[in-house]
């Protein structure tokens, strides 16, 4: 199916995010440029090199989950109905059982959601008991929980999501690593472009602060070894940035086919004119410094809704705080987008909410849009000393009011995965 | 191609180091090949595109390479044996569809295989010999090739060596590959790599729907204008906590016996038996392919649908409505009638109430014994991610020689189903062929194969 000429809109929001409350929350804190980075408390961090992360202080019972909801699933999946609850009610739509008469045909609604790691968390906790503790590579079936098949298998996620709202429409975990969060509501968006369904509950989500996935950032030096002052830990851009902080969460968002929430007088805050992903080809940690990659993704993503550069009034930047990413990331900026690169502000959440993997994506496009909608640019925390290869606008520590009818969120990821997304003030008057 | 046609063509002229930890030690210049500015802007087509199947490569518990996987499953032998490598007795499952005979180094260099999982190796050993099989060549335009491919459950044997690791010994002794060899996108990162692909490429997860998913969404791809995709996808989860996690969705056989263990619509259906490896298949869009002269067509894919039956965190639909309109909407989209399909190759899930609605949803779009069905994972074991996709090469395969291989293990059909189960192997004209498939948790999906015609200009 291929319908011509479909536009998608983002009508509703919903965000778990480290350090605050709900999608207002989130956006209060990360427009005061507070930082949620802090000492592990999931478990004893002593023993890793990096002991810091972002947490979200999380009751799931507190938001609406049920006991069994909780019981069986991952908290990556709890975050994500979550998200999606709150998205879903921002929306105005009325989706689910015993849904209004103007709520959409359930077959017509879908659901993609992201995830680099899936239940990681639930696998480890289970496992140490399976096999006391890594006494017993023949694990122990006695000590086992009845949903490991669904931690195993992240389409979980999807299921949950679709069948809270009886999405009946296409459903699918997308599992792209880092970039993750991006492309599900990109895939989401072409849904909706193609005809296959009006309207996606797209996200991302992640839980992935537990002692394993710290090992093996640990091993390869990716997160930061700032242990001293968690709450500066991360710095992104800043000369002094030693790796990333790790972070959880997630972020869901309503998409809908414009002519679809504009019939119900939907409030929307703005348009998804542009995806596009590439691969790098080159190395599964490593980035070439070129950023050619990413800059095409750019170039695709701005070019599907015929925007040029110059338009772009923001720039939501990957940042992970990596030496390697934020000098890629710079120059594929500069690449894509050329002299305007150097006026355009761009700035990094996770300098705030670390870097949660998957969610990250989705959750930096919930900051997007809602900087397009309020023309309010987040700042990039903990932004003090320039590096020489990082030379563009950061917008250091401060929110910024600023013209955004354009912004784009950019993602890169372990796998090469380079991927962009352009978003709009959809009564933006094209150039 | 609609996408700008820009080349970015690596000219990296300095030298780049990447040491092991994937740090980036020396730094290459900036290349620019092209003013960001007054570039030629094209939004995405929205036209048909017509997607042929060039390549297809085979890594299954029934052979290596697609010929010996057709002549197994064509011989009627049982891929479904004892587990080797540890003793599953503890966990109630003793049989499995293993891949025997699997040198991966044949495929892969040593340093690529201590870094990556038998998940991957088998990933990367299936789209050697997809691309071998279509004699493709990647173009110098390294954006019109893409990877697109299906996970299920990552590296798992990987993975349970380094947790043991970290648990037994402590976080240091964690191997510096964990990071990149168990997450989902691992085998789509590293075919990229390897191979030098660097289009849009993808992976996602719908349990055992995601082999025909990653095609549906392949699609996609090559409508906005990248040539060719990668799709389908492996599974390597015959290993003790991944087979422990699978256990617990209570769909696994206890049967000691492999004939008697994953008996899809037969009245001693008892679950099924799972299994590792899948298919990888080159997809092209159809002027592409022609452009390269490629060898030959296996197929051409003209239709796919997906619904979630949104019911249950676990359990199916009541009713086959969801799955029913799948078919549906896939037989619209390639615009053929339900008496046009010649052949349905079923999800066959061999437990009594799955194989009922799916039974219900077949015989909904087609009728009472109104096409010949199969369910040829009865022999290899149910490979998630990996069996949809090898699904969808024995339908190709079947297509080609006119015949339709047995659903294994039927002694006793249960007739009550309606269906016209295949149980010999049957000679058939086939035209056209539907290939099912479903995942836990109730994802749906269905995909449409054509004969290849050639276009009379």
């Amino acid at each position: 199916m291929s319908v011509q000429g479909r536009r998608v809109v983002i009508t509703g929001i919903g965000v778990v995010a480290p350090g605050s409350m709900g999608r207002e929350g989130f956006w209060d804190m990360i427009t005061a440029g507070r930082t949620a980075t802090r000492r592990i408390t999931f478990f004893d961090p002593s023993r890793f090199r990096s002991q810091v992360a972002a947490e979200v202080d999380f009751d799931a019972r507190r938001l609406g989950l049920t006991a069994q909801e909780v019981h069986r699933n991952d908290r990556f999946v709890q975050f994500a109905m979550v998200a999606a609850d709150e998205a879903v009610a921002d929306s105005g739509l009325r989706l689910g059982v015993g849904g209004a008469p103007d709520a959409p045909e359930p077959e017509r609604v879908g659901v993609t959601i992201g995830s680099a790691v899936g239940a990681t968390t639930r696998l480890e906790d289970e496992y140490v008991d399976v096999s006391d503790a890594g006494k017993h590579w023949l694990v122990d079936p006695r000590y086992a929980s009845r949903f490991l098949h669904q931690a195993l298998v992240p389409s979980c996620a999807a299921t949950e999501v679709a069948v809270r709202f009886r999405a009946q429409g296409p459903g699918t975990v997308v599992s792209t690593g880092c970039t993750s969060g991006i492309d599900a509501v990109g895939y989401g968006s072409q849904l909706i472009e193609d005809g296959d369904a009006d309207v996606v509950i797209a996200g991302a989500s992640d839980a992935p602060i537990s002692p394993i996935s710290m090992a093996c950032f640990d091993t390869i030096r990716a997160t930061t070894a700032n242990n001293a002052d968690p709450e500066h830990a991360s710095k992104p851009f800043d000369a002094r940035r030693d790796g990333f902080v790790m972070g959880e969460g997630s972020a869901v968002m309503v998409l809908e086919e414009l002519e679809h929430a504009q019939r119900r007088g939907a409030e929307i805050y703005c348009e998804v004119t542009g995806y596009a992903n590439r691969c790098n080809a080159f190395h599964m940690t490593g980035l070439r410094p070129d950023g050619v990659e990413m800059a095409e993704a750019l170039d695709q993503a701005l070019a599907q809704g015929r925007i040029d550069g110059s338009e772009v009034g923001y720039v939501n930047a990957h940042g992970s705080g990596t030496k390697q990413n934020d000098r890629h990331e710079t120059a594929a900026v500069k690449l894509s987008l050329g002299e305007a690169a150097y006026r355009v502000p761009m700035s990094s959440l996770k300098s705030m909410v670390g870097h949660s993997l998957g969610a990250i994506g989705s959750i930096e496009i919930a900051a997007t849009a809602l900087a397009v909608q309020r023309q309010v640019v987040p700042p990039t925390a903990n932004y003090e000393v320039p590096d020489p290869e990082c030379d563009l606008d950061y917008v250091p520590k401060t929110a910024r009011d600023h013209k955004v009818d354009v912004a784009v969120s950019v993602g890169s990821g372990f796998g090469g995965f380079q991927s962009a997304i352009v978003l709009a003030k959809p009564d933006r008057r094209p150039s | 191609m609609t996408e700008l046609a820009r080349s970015r063509s690596d000219t990296v002229t300095d030298t780049t180091v990447v040491s092991e930890e994937g740090v980036v030690t020396e730094v290459a210049g900036p290349v620019r090949e092209t003013a960001p500015m007054g570039r030629a802007i094209t939004a995405p087509p929205r036209g048909t595109t017509r997607l042929l199947v060039t390549g297809i490569g085979v890594v299954a518990p029934s052979g290596i390479g697609v010929e010996e996987h057709w002549r197994s499953l064509l011989r009627g032998e049982l891929a479904v044996r004892p587990i080797e490598g540890f003793d599953a007795a503890r966990y109630g499952v003793t049989v499995a569809g293993q891949v025997r005979g699997f040198d991966a180094e044949q495929y892969i260099a040593p340093q690529l295989k201590v870094q990556t999982d038998r998940w991957s190796w088998m990933s990367l050993a299936a789209a050697t010999l997809a691309a071998e099989d279509a004699g493709y060549i990647p173009t110098e335009e390294a954006y019109a090739t893409s990877v697109f491919l299906a996970a299920g459950s990552g590296g798992n044997e990987f993975s349970q060596h380094e947790i043991q690791r970290l648990w037994a010994k402590g976080p240091k002794s964690v191997g510096a590959y964990q990071s990149i060899a168990w997450f989902y996108a691992a085998s789509t990162g590293q075919v990229s790599i390897r191979d030098g692909y660097k289009g849009p490429s993808g992976v996602v997860v719908s349990e055992g729907a995601g082999g025909l998913d990653s095609i549906g969404w392949a699609r996609r791809v090559v409508r906005r204008g990248t040539p060719a995709v990668l799709v389908g996808g492996t599974e390597a989860g015959v290993t003790p906590y991944a087979l422990l996690c699978q256990v617990t969705s209570g769909r696994l056989s206890t049967a000691a016996r492999p004939e008697d263990a994953y008996k899809p619509f037969d009245r001693r259906a008892n679950g099924h038996a799972i299994g590792e490896g899948g298919a990888i298949l080159l997809v092209e869009e159809a002027d592409a392919a022609r452009a390269r002269s490629a060898r030959h067509v296996w197929g051409e894919v003209v239709g796919y649908g997906a619904t979630h039956d949104a019911h249950h965190h676990e359990d199916p639909a009541p009713d086959a409505t969801q799955y029913a309109r799948a078919i549906r909407i896939s037989l619209a989209d390639a615009g053929v009638t339900p008496d046009e399909v010649d052949l349905v190759i079923a999800d066959g899930a061999g437990v009594p109430e799955l194989d009922a609605l799916e039974a219900q949803a077949i015989t909904t779009v087609f009728g009472e014994r109104g096409v010949p069905v199969t369910a040829p994972s009865s022999w290899t074991g149910r490979l998630m991610a990996g069996g949809s996709a090898l699904n969808v090469a024995t339908a190709l395969l079947a297509m080609r020689d006119g015949l339709v291989p047995a659903t294994g293990n039927v002694d006793e059909p249960v007739e009550e189903y309606g269906l016209d189960l295949v149980r010999e192997t049957r000679e058939r004209d086939l035209d056209v062929v539907v290939v099912l498939a479903r995942g836990f948790g109730g994802f749906n999906s269905s995909l449409v194969l054509r004969r290849h015609r050639e276009e009379t200009q």
